[in-house]
């Protein structure tokens, strides 16, 4: 790679506000002008097209741009990607130099980019790969090794929730005898809940997965089991807080009303919007206790208050519905815990409480 | 000889009734008991332990040195530092040594226990061979893929039972797959143009009957491909053992040994034996689920939703969620059928057919072909329905189905559809501004009713604008983060505002997503969105093609 140059912050920024307009046209062009003046084709992917599209993240979570638009720009984005790598069936005669991959998502997951790109970056560099994109049911993932005998599963997932069913995912794949290399955010940034859930390796980005693959993965020997890798679960509360999630949804929702009327004032949009926060909460709950990590939560309250100030929420909004919780929780110690360390942690950022409109 | 009294069984309380007259003394011990004074010396033994070691010169025993073990274990108690019980050999038996101290120093009696040893060691092997065989033959039955069952099965059989092995799968074509595993070395697999008549009892474990036993064979017999790359020295031994399968046959297992030799210990051959049964049960069981996966993936391939892209200058996408999710296909399909050229309508349809699963999807299939024959007719939707219609009260399925038919063109910057509901939601169109409209068309579902009435409507799109066709999966999703509510159609258009100006396969994506997260963990029926959407201004939209066009068009 050293050789070819690197894409620099003009071209980034010109693409930024290509993919912003929706102008797929000019987009495509900046790119494929970009490989005629000598960028190579991985770092055009990497250093541009996944810049940008981590802005596009950046700039929904600040509020600067809207669903739509982030929406709009990924499937621009996602042109740029198929103009800029040439297709599968035009590639020339060329073998695959190397061995035979599956880049999946979580099911569930429909954040597809990333996983797209690396399964780009690994057929340029020779790799044989099967793609199978988002929302990749975990039999049908396993049944696809069966059939192919890969010689490793790379696993991404951006969101913690989808966190037990990439669980069962790395589970399955490795007792069919095929190693599983986890990436994105979902795993944590230094990779830690990969590990937690006896992934073979983890890589923080495209590079690293191709470095991880160039550098052998071996086949799992030891099938372990599930329950293998989080012993905590025992004490169930993990399965008690999912089966009776939406009961603490609903109750809690209900005492928030009778506290703070003004959170849904009769607004039925308003009240659901509520609802889904409170399920956010909870689903992130769940997931700590899965995972016995409260960092998991702590980290889900740090990103929405950040989400809901940029739109104008207090943070400390947040800990009403996070004082209401842990009173339905209190049977559980290790969720009642997690439940209180949130509150405080989000106390500790915010300063007094003031009930805000949004749970 | 010291006398030492055995306590008696009998009743504590009349200690003196026992076994008046007859009392007897430790030589009558069956156990061997040595007695060892201060210095280590034997000073005395009884009867068993005289039989214990019969050479030894009469009774007074100071000419027999105890065994080093008894010496060291005696200095130990003598000397109070001793620690758990003392045991070793003497002759060919194994005894531990219990010390009771007597007036002449201390007794040791010899508890013979070398069957309990020996006991334990083979269980202890028969464990090992146990696990060993449990985490060999789960790793065998652990994939459904041939290739990789071959390969485990040779590189196990190399490292548990010869210094080679090569493995033989009946042959799929022509060629034969050759596994080829060396102890320790990378397994490697290759189709080749073998011989079998050419290794002596390869061609009848390859067919599998009728059954035959495992052959030595002569080394020298053996042609040169057999031989793995790198074997070290000559071929001693070669062993060719067929691997019996589920009344199919699996395959040949031949073992290959660098020693001269020739015989496997009888734990071995049962081990062997075990293996070839095993190997040949997994590769047996890959080999059937691949026939299967290779039939379902043929008899699926014309019922899986297609891929679709731009035609003729108008963009159309498509997402397919089936009910059940390792199914992949339903009971919602959808088609895009592209006119002869630009000038020509390009023929649309998503449709329903009632029910769910592969019942449902071999009926979408037929449903699909039918509509494919007719379309020369289908610029007429009333009479393409009329006729469907026809077809399926005419077959014997007793189902029906709801559907959406398209005819789309391009006029310039903008296209015109004509649209034709038969029972099913009518289509929703995004305007460029966020509003969302109901094409107002109405009429019948197909394959109930003698005629199938209804209104074709026209509706015209401005670049950036999008008209969705959908099934009811979507709106009929239930969930929401209360748990027990529709997704609903209000929800739908309240999504697809938020969607002005998106190009369709987001909006497809986007409604796809929301139902998707709305259902959480819920169960759900098929769920099918298409879109067709006039390409906005500056996006390369005029041919369909990427490359194809050279300049851009003005903003």
């Amino acid at each position: 790679m050293s050789e070819t140059r690197a894409p620099d912050d003009g071209l980034c920024d010109a693409l930024w506000r290509a993919v912003l307009d929706g102008d797929e046209h000019h987009a495509v062009d900046l790119v494929r002008s970009a490989l005629g003046a000598g960028w190579d084709e991985e770092s055009l992917l990497l250093d541009a097209v996944a810049a940008v599209q981590a802005r596009i993240g950046a700039e929904w979570a600040a509020d600067r741009i809207t669903v739509a638009q982030e929406h709009a720009a990924t499937a621009i984005n996602e042109r740029v990607i198929t103009a800029l790598v040439p297709r599968p069936d035009t590639r020339g005669p060329s073998e695959p130099r190397r061995g035979r991959v599956t880049v999946s998502c979580v099911d569930g997951e429909w954040h597809a980019f990333p996983a797209r790109l690396v399964a780009e970056v690994l057929r340029l560099r020779g790799w044989q790969v099967d793609y199978l994109g988002a929302q990749t049911p975990t039999p049908y993932l396993v049944a696809h090794q069966h059939r192919t005998d890969s010689d490793a599963v790379l696993l991404s997932g951006s969101l913690p929730t989808q966190l037990p069913t990439a669980h069962a995912a790395i589970t399955a794949c490795r007792s069919v005898g095929v190693p599983v290399l986890a990436g994105g955010r979902a795993f944590g940034r230094d990779g830690r809940y990969a590990r937690a859930l006896g992934a073979d390796a983890w890589a923080a980005d495209a590079r690293g997965a191709a470095a991880v693959l160039e550098a052998g993965l071996p086949r799992p020997t030891v099938i372990r089991q599930a329950v293998d890798d989080l012993p905590h679960l025992v004490d169930q509360e993990y399965t008690m807080v999912v089966q009776s999630r939406r009961r603490l949804i609903g109750q809690t929702l209900t005492e928030l009303e009778g506290r703070f009327p003004a959170t849904c004032g009769g607004d039925e949009a308003r009240r659901e919007r509520t609802a889904e926060d409170l399920a956010h909460l909870v689903d992130f709950l769940a997931t700590a206790l899965y995972m016995d990590d409260a960092a998991v939560f702590t980290d889900f309250l740090d990103w929405t208050a950040g989400v809901l100030s940029a739109r104008g929420v207090p943070a400390h909004s947040l800990v009403a519905g996070l004082d209401i919780l842990a009173g339905q929780v209190r049977d559980f110690p290790r969720g009642l815990r997690m439940v209180r360390d949130g509150a405080a942690h989000l106390a500790g950022l915010s300063g007094p409480l003031v009930p805000g409109t949004a749970a | 000889m010291p006398q030492l009294v055995i306590p008696s069984p009998g009743s504590p309380t009349h200690p003196g009734d026992a076994r008046v007259g007859s009392v007897p003394t430790w030589d009558d011990a069956p156990c061997p008991v040595l007695v060892l004074d201060a210095h280590g010396r034997v000073v005395g033994r009884n009867r068993a332990a005289r039989l214990l070691v019969p050479g030894l010169p009469s009774d007074d025993g100071s000419s027999w040195e105890p065994p080093g073990w008894l010496s060291d274990a005696h200095r130990r108690h003598t000397g109070g530092t001793a620690e758990g019980t003392p045991s070793g050999t003497i002759g060919d038996r194994v005894f531990e040594a219990r010390p009771t101290p007597t007036a002449d120093g201390v007794a040791w009696w010899l508890v013979d226990d070398t069957d309990r040893r020996l006991a334990e060691a083979a269980l202890l092997r028969a464990q090992d061979r146990t696990d060993t065989a449990s985490l060999l033959f789960s790793t065998l039955l652990s994939s459904l893929n041939v290739p990789r069952c071959a390969e485990i099965a040779a590189r196990m059989a190399a490292d548990h039972l010869a210094d080679a092995a090569v493995l033989v799968t009946p042959p799929v074509g022509r060629g034969y797959a050759v596994t080829h595993a060396r102890r320790g070395e990378p397994v490697v697999q290759e189709t080749r143009q073998v011989d079998p008549h050419g290794v002596p009892g390869l061609a009848e474990a390859l067919r599998g009957f009728p059954p035959v036993p495992a052959r030595w064979i002569n080394p020298d017999d053996i042609p040169g491909w057999v031989v793995p790359d790198g074997f070290a020295g000559p071929v001693g031994s070669v062993i060719v053992t067929p691997l019996p399968g589920h009344g199919v046959p699996a395959g040949a297992l031949i073992l290959l040994r660098s020693g001269t030799e020739q015989a496997f210990t009888p734990d071995e051959e049962r081990f062997a034996r075990l293996f070839a049964a095993r190997a040949g049960t997994a590769l047996s069981a890959a080999r059937l689920y691949s026939e299967q996966t290779a039939i379902t993936a043929t008899l699926m391939r014309d019922l899986l939703p297609p891929a679709l892209h731009s035609v003729h200058g108008v963009e159309y996408a498509g997402r397919y969620r089936a009910a059940a999710d390792h199914e992949r296909v339903g009971g919602d399909f959808y088609d895009v059928h592209p006119g002869a050229d630009a000038s020509e309508e390009t023929f649309v349809v998503l449709g329903d057919v009632a029910g769910k699963g592969l019942d449902a999807a071999v009926l979408t299939g037929k449903i699909r072909n039918t509509l494919q024959a007719l379309l020369p007719l289908a610029s007429d939707h009333q009479q393409v329905l009329s006729l469907l219609n026809g077809a399926l009260l005419n077959s014997h399925h007793a189902r029906f189905a709801t559907l959406v038919l398209a005819s789309v063109k391009r006029h310039g910057d903008t296209v015109r559809l004509r649209l034709t509901s038969a029972g099913h939601l009518p289509p929703l169109v995004v305007r460029a501004d966020g509003t969302v409209e109901e094409v107002d068309t109405r009429g019948t579902l197909v394959g109930a009713l003698p005629t199938t009435p209804g209104r074709t409507a026209e509706t015209e799109l401005a670049p950036g604008e999008t008209c969705l066709l959908y099934t009811d999966g979507i709106t009929e999703a239930r969930g929401g983060p209360l748990g027990d509510e529709l997704f609903g159609e209000h929800r739908l258009r309240k999504a697809l505002a938020e969607c002005a100006g998106m190009p369709g396969e987001a909006i497809v994506e986007r409604v796809q997503m929301l139902a998707a997260q709305w259902l959480g963990s819920g169960r759900h029926d098929d769920m099918a969105a298409v879109a067709i959407g006039a390409p906005r201004r500056g996006a390369p939209g005029g041919t369909g093609g990427r490359n194809a066009v050279a300049g851009r068009p003005g903003r």
